[in-house]
């Protein structure tokens, strides 16, 4: 009934189940991570290096970084939406996360691949 | 006993503010809040509310009392005193006409846009559309709903977007028709929730709940409607 939407996917639905998605995604490699820093005490760096070198670890951090941008943009509109009343105030403000979620994917991948 | 009423008069007043009545109870009787505005009334004719019948059927007397949503008729001063002091305030986020009086348009407008009333271009049998036990069943718990705005006034997503999150209230009677057997616009229903406000404002915090004079579960039946929206996508 609200038909002009910015949202990430402009439906209702696809938000919400990109925000459930992208948490789960994100629960598990924070799981993992402390995981694997808990079973590693005595972790050096050649074997922190190796672990990120590895395809399916690079998979994991490329779909938890997208997650990461997925869920707080989706978040963040919500938020703006919900507080922010002024049509340029908000503007500004979704701009802006738009544009810090793209830095820091490209940022992201940058250092985890190590280009 | 102290009881703080919120005072506003548009015609007089240049903000609203709190009056406080002292006023002496009746010994050894649990009495109404409903009962108590009746009692103030009659010492300050001035003291504005709706009330009708005066036994949690009409949804008229919604308020806010000592910080919770509730019908004054049927919430026991006992339960609504804090630290000895009762205060009464309008349903919070809807705009105050005078005193405890709110304008409920804005409620209203969203119980419209889910279209209340049963689709079904069938034509009408003879005497009636029937039901098995198990179709009427799934309505228990939808359609108890007097529409009193406790719950919609409760939600800070209808605080925050009242022109466009349907609310509690009005998404629980959405379901009310989704879950019908006899309606047959249920695809039509469905799109018109599909957007990030109409349903997915809610982020299940359940204040409807814990305020409901009825006991009713719109969180309950904003998550059907949800799992609805995701089975016909998915």
């Amino acid at each position: 009934m609200v038909t002009q939407i910015t949202s990430f996917g402009r439906s209702g639905l696809y938000d919400w189940m990109m925000q459930r998605v992208s948490a789960v995604v994100l629960s598990l490699y924070t799981v993992f991570i402390i995981g694997y820093l808990l079973l590693n005490p005595d972790l050096t760096y050649d074997q922190w290096s190796a672990l990120f070198e590895a395809t399916w670890m690079r998979i994991f951090s490329l779909m938890v970084l997208l997650s990461i941008g997925m869920h707080s943009w989706i978040g963040l509109w919500s938020i703006s939406t919900d507080y922010i009343k002024a049509t340029g105030a908000r503007f500004f403000f979704q701009s802006l996360c738009g544009l810090v979620m793209f830095v820091y994917i490209v940022w992201g991948v940058q250092v985890l691949w190590g280009l | 006993m102290l009881v703080s009423i919120y005072r506003y008069n548009p015609e007089k007043d240049d903000a609203p503010y709190m009056q406080d009545y002292d006023i002496e109870l009746p010994a050894g009787k649990d009495l109404m809040v409903l009962d108590v505005l009746n009692l103030l009334k009659a010492q300050d004719p001035s003291i504005s509310y709706r009330r009708s019948c005066r036994e949690g059927v009409c949804g008229s007397d919604g308020m806010n009392m000592s910080g919770k949503n509730g019908l004054a008729c049927i919430t026991p001063v006992s339960e609504a005193v804090k630290k000895g002091k009762l205060v009464l305030r309008p349903l919070p986020g809807l705009p105050v006409v005078r005193d405890l009086v709110v304008d409920m348009g804005q409620f209203y407008k969203q119980y419209e846009k889910i279209r209340p009333f049963l689709i079904n271009d069938a034509p009408a049998p003879a005497i009636e559309r029937l039901q098995s036990p198990e179709e009427r069943e799934k309505l228990d718990g939808l359609y108890e709903c007097i529409l009193c705005a406790c719950c919609s006034t409760a939600c800070p997503s209808f605080w925050w977007n009242p022109d466009k999150f349907v609310g509690p209230s009005g998404l629980l009677q959405a379901y009310r028709f989704l879950a019908d057997s006899r309606d047959t616009a249920t695809q039509e229903r469905l799109s018109d929730l599909d957007d990030p406000f109409s349903v997915f404002r809610c982020h299940g915090i359940m204040n409807c709940v814990n305020v409901c004079p009825k006991g009713l579960n719109p969180t309950k039946a904003i998550g059907n409607i949800r799992t609805m929206l995701l089975q016909r996508a998915t």
